[in-house]
């Protein structure tokens, strides 16, 4: 059931995403509405099957790498459906639709046990939420950016098409950007802290050194020096787009490196 | 009963010839006033706009009708004769006057296509109309439906959302950089009138501040008055524009007035807020090489123009959208134009078979002197069935072909078959109508809460 039910949001995901793409090239209203509506639908039956897991195990379904992507591509859904349509503001899904429809399959791609984490102490619990939560403003930053870029580089090149009326305007990208590291950067740094104290906990260090572990410190020096540089020399429009990009691809690697943790490692921690 | 429509409008005359026709308000429940005491004009409801002039109206047969309008319209002014205005009007009636009225109402019959005053317009006129009690059942239905369509095609298609003017596309590109055009400041160079007119858009949007140089400073605070903005000495151009986020130029010099380090310089003393430029002027006042500056945008005439040419594009693809809406609601209105037409001949026909009966049954109970109250009641019952079951096929067949093509037919041969006269028609008309017109005032006062 709950097997199926997973198919199901995939594949509503999947139906969200080719309409909300149509919907950026044409100017159908019916697309638009018919879009927000699957995507809506597959919002339903994710939550349904999330809700059937966590009655069935008495737990949140976050501690293996599946279940995490599957939380994360959740949480951005959720984050559409209240921003995105609370501001009128449709055309975000054409951009957070594939994501979670991507962060899906990757899932399911993902070897079952891959990432599992034994959930020793609360400690992993905490640390896990935090940066799922941290990873969905990074998330949502990239996706401003992208917007960012590609509004920009239409307004440069005077291509006054449907994409050019339907995206945003740059400064509510930029202001959206800011606020989703904003979001993102402080529960991402409690989830590192939450993460290393679990560590210390059970491998009696907080600090080891795996792949994971050192692309997410990297990552996250990276989007401290985002914020930093936003502040104080004005790292701000095309640069700060640019800038969530690339730290989107960091959070990305960090993914992978969990993905690839040794069972050992899994073991241990 | 026809409704009829007879107007000018921006392609059929001159504007000379429209300003001679435009009725002011304060005279225009004289002139409905006029309209209805033409007998056999029923209702009337005068349109006019800078670009047209319609009367539209319920007459009683539209031959006769359209000439009557055209009195009307020769009288409004005393220079005109019928001469000069005839060659000018357009006469149309009952579905192609439903039509038209729904198409202007959806501003596809306006010079811009998609402006949204003329909806106001025929709100007015109609408002007017039903202050002066010139308008009736027909007409208030129609017109309501005309504005309800004007609404819905602006809802419901993008008719309306593509500036067409150059001015105006300023604003909608400034809008695609600044989300809120309220915290945004203006700064205009130089006096050119497409300038002003772009600022003066952008004030109407409401900006923060505007600030106005010129090589004559004098000028710069004529403009600032007009604006409500402030004067800054024209030397202080470069240290001013980084308080600007749009910058407007027209200045009508020779060479350019802002250069790429001008820009550049800006650009990093806002930190990288993107600033705005619009170079409206030929030659050019700003160096094109501005574009290249990371988080500055500059749109000069030819791109301004393109994206207006780019809007019209949309406009007219919106258009056969609304089109399509129109028709489709033309067509309900029309039948139900035509159902009205089948209701008072349904009601003369029954109410003739109902006088009929009740004649015979006295003179029966007359000539058959005493009966049980029984017997009364079998005979009643008979007549009753009879007349019932021989009236049933023909009022149904009535009420079904009203909507068909040929229901004006359908109505005629009723009439002539049951002998009815128009007499008994129009009391019976005038009394469905008085009922009617207490459920469209009742409505009407609802709907007057909901804003258009």
């Amino acid at each position: 059931m709950t097997e199926s039910l997973s198919f199901l949001t995939m594949g509503l995901y999947f139906g969200g995403t080719l309409l909300f793409l149509a919907f950026l090239l044409h100017r159908s209203e019916v697309l638009v509405r018919v879009a927000v509506f699957v995507a809506a639908a597959g919002f339903f039956s994710h939550t349904a099957a999330l809700g059937m897991a966590i009655v069935s195990t008495a737990q949140i379904p976050i501690l293996t790498f599946r279940d995490a992507m599957s939380f994360f591509a959740w949480g951005l859904v959720l984050v559409f459906l209240v921003v995105g349509l609370k501001r009128g503001l449709q055309v975000l899904g054409a951009f957070i639709l594939p994501l979670a429809f991507l962060s899906l399959v990757s899932a399911t791609l993902a070897p079952v046990e891959a990432g599992t984490i034994a959930p020793v102490f609360q400690t992993v619990w905490v640390h896990v939420t935090l940066s799922i939560l941290g990873t969905i403003g990074f998330a949502i930053a990239f996706v401003a950016g992208l917007m960012y870029l590609m509004q920009e580089r239409l307004l440069k090149s005077k291509q006054f098409n449907v994409l050019n009326f339907k995206l945003p305007p740059l400064d509510f990208l930029d202001t959206l950007n800011q606020r989703s590291i904003l979001f993102g950067f402080p529960l991402m740094t409690l989830g590192i802290l939450t993460g290393a104290v679990s560590a210390q906990l059970t491998i009696g260090s907080y600090l080891s050194w795996n792949p994971e572990q050192v692309w997410a410190l990297i990552t996250w020096v990276f989007y401290f020096g985002v914020l930093m540089g936003r502040v104080t020399v004005g790292w701000r429009a095309k640069r700060a787009a640019y800038l969530t990009i690339v730290g989107f691809a960091g959070v990305i690697l960090t993914f992978i490196g969990i993905l690839m943790k040794s069972p050992q490692a899994i073991a241990h921690l | 009963m026809n409704i009829i429509v007879l107007g000018l409008n921006h392609r059929t005359a001159p504007v000379e010839l429209r300003e001679l026709l435009a009725i002011p308000d304060s005279r225009m429940g004289e002139a409905l006033m006029r309209l209805r005491s033409y007998p056999g004009v029923k209702e009337a409801m005068f349109l006019g706009t800078c670009n047209r002039v319609e009367v539209y109206a319920v007459v009683e047969k539209g031959e006769w009708g359209f000439r009557k309008l055209e009195d009307f319209l020769v009288a409004i002014h005393f220079s005109l004769s019928s001469e000069d205005l005839l060659p000018h009007l357009y006469r149309y009636s009952d579905e192609e006057a439903i039509a038209h009225l729904f198409r202007v109402s959806a501003s596809l019959d306006s010079m811009v296509v998609g402006e949204p005053q003329i909806l106001g317009q025929v709100k007015d006129a109609y408002e007017l109309a039903l202050t002066h009690r010139s308008s009736g059942v027909i007409l208030n239905k129609v017109v309501k439906k005309a504005i309800s369509v004007g609404k819905s095609v602006r809802t419901n298609t993008r008719i309306g959302e593509y500036a067409v003017s150059v001015s105006y596309a300023a604003v909608e590109l400034a809008k695609k950089v600044f989300s809120n055009l309220q915290q945004q400041v203006v700064l205009l160079v130089g006096a050119g009138e497409m300038g002003k007119l772009a600022a003066q858009h952008l004030v109407n949007h409401g900006v923060k501040e505007v600030l106005l140089t010129t090589r004559n400073h004098h000028r710069a605070l004529a403009l600032a008055e007009r604006f409500q903005g402030k004067a800054v000495p024209y030397d202080q151009l470069r240290t001013t524009l980084p308080k600007a986020d749009i910058v407007i130029c027209a200045t009508g010099a020779p060479h350019f007035v802002i250069s790429k380090d001008d820009i550049e310089g800006a650009v990093h003393q806002r930190r990288n807020r993107p600033i705005f430029l619009i170079d409206i002027t030929v030659p050019r006042n700003i160096d094109p090489a501005v574009k290249d500056v990371d988080n500055a945008f500059i749109f000069d005439i030819d791109d301004l123009n393109a994206h207006v040419g780019h809007n019209q594009e949309e406009r007219l693809k919106e258009a056969s959208t609304a089109e399509k809406m129109v028709k489709g609601e033309v067509e309900c209105m029309v039948a139900w134009v035509r159902g009205l037409e089948a209701t008072p001949t349904i009601i003369a026909l029954r109410k003739k078979a109902e006088d009929i009966k009740n004649t015979e049954l006295d003179k029966a109970f007359q000539r058959l002197g005493d009966l049980t109250e029984k017997d009364r009641g079998a005979i009643e019952g008979l007549a009753s069935a009879i007349v019932n079951k021989l009236l049933h096929g023909p009022l149904v067949t009535l009420k079904t072909e009203a909507q068909s093509q040929n229901g004006f037919a359908f109505i005629e041969a009723a009439r002539r078959f049951f002998e009815l006269r128009e007499r008994e028609l129009h009391s019976l008309d005038v009394e469905s109508q008085e009922t009617e017109v207490g459920d469209e005032a009742s409505e009407e006062s609802l709907s007057q809460k909901d804003p258009l």
